[in-house]
């Protein structure tokens, strides 16, 4: 019980010291803009901010960019994860392919596959499909690398264990590989999930014709930077609104 | 004549290709007969290959050379009806509470749900785990661990039960309660049981013989009968018996974990001094 609370305490006690640390960056903001002399062509008012923040929810205009951005994530995701579960998985049961695509995967994802935006718009167009192929790729392989993590290295002795108590394919795989690998996709997936949005609005601001990114930069261009970063507040807002989203289920999940 | 429960037949095993440089040959020509309802215990230097004979007799290793019957049936795998497994430590399933890792294994063996129950209730309260059925094995110390693990085997209800060094990571007090709790536990259940350790003390509790492996490559070097019937007094430990067979597995012991000892390590300086 006291460790309890004493957890609790201080975990309260660093929720305020973030929050406390965020309204200062909001404070600084706040007076550069005012009394500091800082162009508001650099960096508008926080108060026109919050304004123009307003008025995009209440006036729902960002609803069409909104479904964009989210439509191409929920594809690039359901194709990485997909294929990278059942990739992995496959690679996992033997120790030779794991030898081989391990390596593999792990030096292709420390490559910046953004470079290759430009061959995704000659190959995909500069809608949807490109960020699609593009999210799908670099998500891929933190699913692909963790699926074969998971799989890949389960205890010997509980797998023995298993096979001594008479446990079928099914079994094995049911009750003691998915629930060993589970924790560790699961991590795959959240990071996957992640570079996904982060590489589908980069994109969009390189080359695109709709989408939050797409919007920004518009914004940007036009020079109503107010409206600018308001639309980056709220993708921030979005953003961290699916991060818990996404830490969450990875959380349940672990308790399969 | 008693009933034969297991029968090793001159096995040999190695690990590796014979042309492979780091090939290690584990075990060599080992013959042993094992009583129904006996408890043996297998005892030698590490790396002596008393773990691999254990394997091979359950069937999760097959032998370069060499075949074992378990109650009359060539082993060839795994036999999940005959035989029941408690590995040394971590063999339960951390992401199942210990009456779900008890459960799981009935399920394995095929055992009808509306049994499993049942049997899951008594082999925990056989462990002394009743009240812990629904901790994970995160929760539990390392001797109830073993507890839980000994539970689930108990519960698959198999003629043989195999157990390698299954207190083999507990510390020595643990150790004492868990064996003579084993010793009451099993004379009311008439299995037969091989048992892996180090300790020569335990081996002397437990066991109905004791084999002593020489170094590696390993064979069975003597076998000693411990005549004192089950379940064994604590203060069996204290005895003249008890001192005189410790001592005699000791003396038997020395030599071979000498030679183990001074095959993984560097020469000595003066290579005179220790012949």
């Amino acid at each position: 019980m006291n460790a309890g609370g004493a957890r609790s305490t201080s975990a309260a006690g660093s929720h305020a010291v973030q929050i406390g640390f965020v309204v200062g960056l909001v404070v600084l903001w706040y007076l550069a803009a005012t009394r500091w002399g800082v162009s508001s062509i650099l960096l508008p008012n926080p108060i026109t901010v919050a304004r123009d923040l307003w008025e995009i929810l209440r006036t729902g205009e960002y609803v069409d960019d909104l479904r964009v951005t989210l439509t191409e994530l929920a594809a690039a995701f359901a194709i990485s994860a997909t294929s990278g579960v059942v990739l992995g998985y496959l690679i996992s049961r033997s120790t030779y392919r794991i030898r081989v695509f391990e390596p593999l995967f792990a030096a292709i994802y420390s490559v910046p596959i953004i470079l290759f935006l430009p061959l995704y718009v000659l190959f995909f167009g500069l809608g949807p499909p490109s960020k699609i192929a593009l999210g799908a790729t670099i998500s891929f392989f933190p699913v692909v690398l963790n699926t074969i993590a998971g799989f890949g290295y389960v205890d010997r002795l509980l797998i023995t264990a298993a096979r001594s108590m008479g446990a079928s394919d099914y079994q094995l795989f049911r009750f003691v590989l998915l629930p060993a690998a589970l924790p560790v996709i699961l991590t795959g997936m959240r990071m996957g999930f992640t570079v996904a949005l982060l590489s589908i609005i980069g994109s969009e601001t390189i080359a695109s014709l709709a989408g939050l990114g797409h919007r920004i930069v518009h914004l940007a261009e036009a020079m109503e930077m107010a409206r600018m970063f308001a639309y980056i507040a709220f993708v921030v807002a979005i953003a961290a609104f699916l991060n818990v989203v996404v830490s969450t289920l990875e959380k349940r999940g672990r308790r399969f | 004549m008693r009933d034969i429960a297991v029968r090793v037949k001159n096995v040999s095993h190695r690990f590796g290709e014979e042309d492979e440089a780091r090939n290690v040959r584990a075990l060599l020509d080992t013959s042993l007969d094992i009583a129904r309802g006996e408890l043996l215990c297998l005892i030698g230097p590490s790396g002596c290959g008393k773990s691999t004979l254990l394997n091979v007799i359950g069937g999760l290793l097959a032998p370069t050379a060499g075949a074992v019957d378990v109650l009359g049936k060539p082993v060839q795998g795994p036999m999940p009806r005959d035989i029941a497994f408690v590995f040394q430590e971590n063999a339960l399933f951390p992401w199942n509470t210990v009456i779900e890792n008890v459960d799981l294994g009935m399920r394995f063996q095929g055992v009808a749900r509306a049994e499993r129950e049942e049997r899951a209730r008594r082999s925990l309260e056989a462990v002394g785990l009743k009240d812990f059925a629904h901790h994970y094995p995160a929760q539990l110390s390392g001797g109830m661990r073993q507890r839980a693990a000994l539970a689930r085997a108990l519960s698959l209800q198999t003629d043989i039960l195999l157990m390698d060094e299954p207190f083999g990571a507990l510390d020595e007090q643990t150790r004492m309660i868990l064996g003579e709790d084993l010793s009451v536990l099993l004379a009311s259940t008439r299995k037969t049981i091989v048992f892996v350790t180090h300790s020569l003390g335990e081996a002397v509790f437990l066991a109905d013989r004791v084999a002593v492996f020489s170094a590696r490559p390993g064979t069975i070097k003597r076998v000693i009968a411990v005549e004192e019937p089950h379940p064994r007094k604590p203060d069996f430990v204290t005895s003249q018996k008890f001192t005189a067979l410790r001592n005699e597995l000791y003396a038997l012991l020395h030599d071979e974990i000498r030679k183990t000892v001074s095959a993984e390590s560097a020469p000595p300086a003066t290579p005179g001094a220790l012949s």
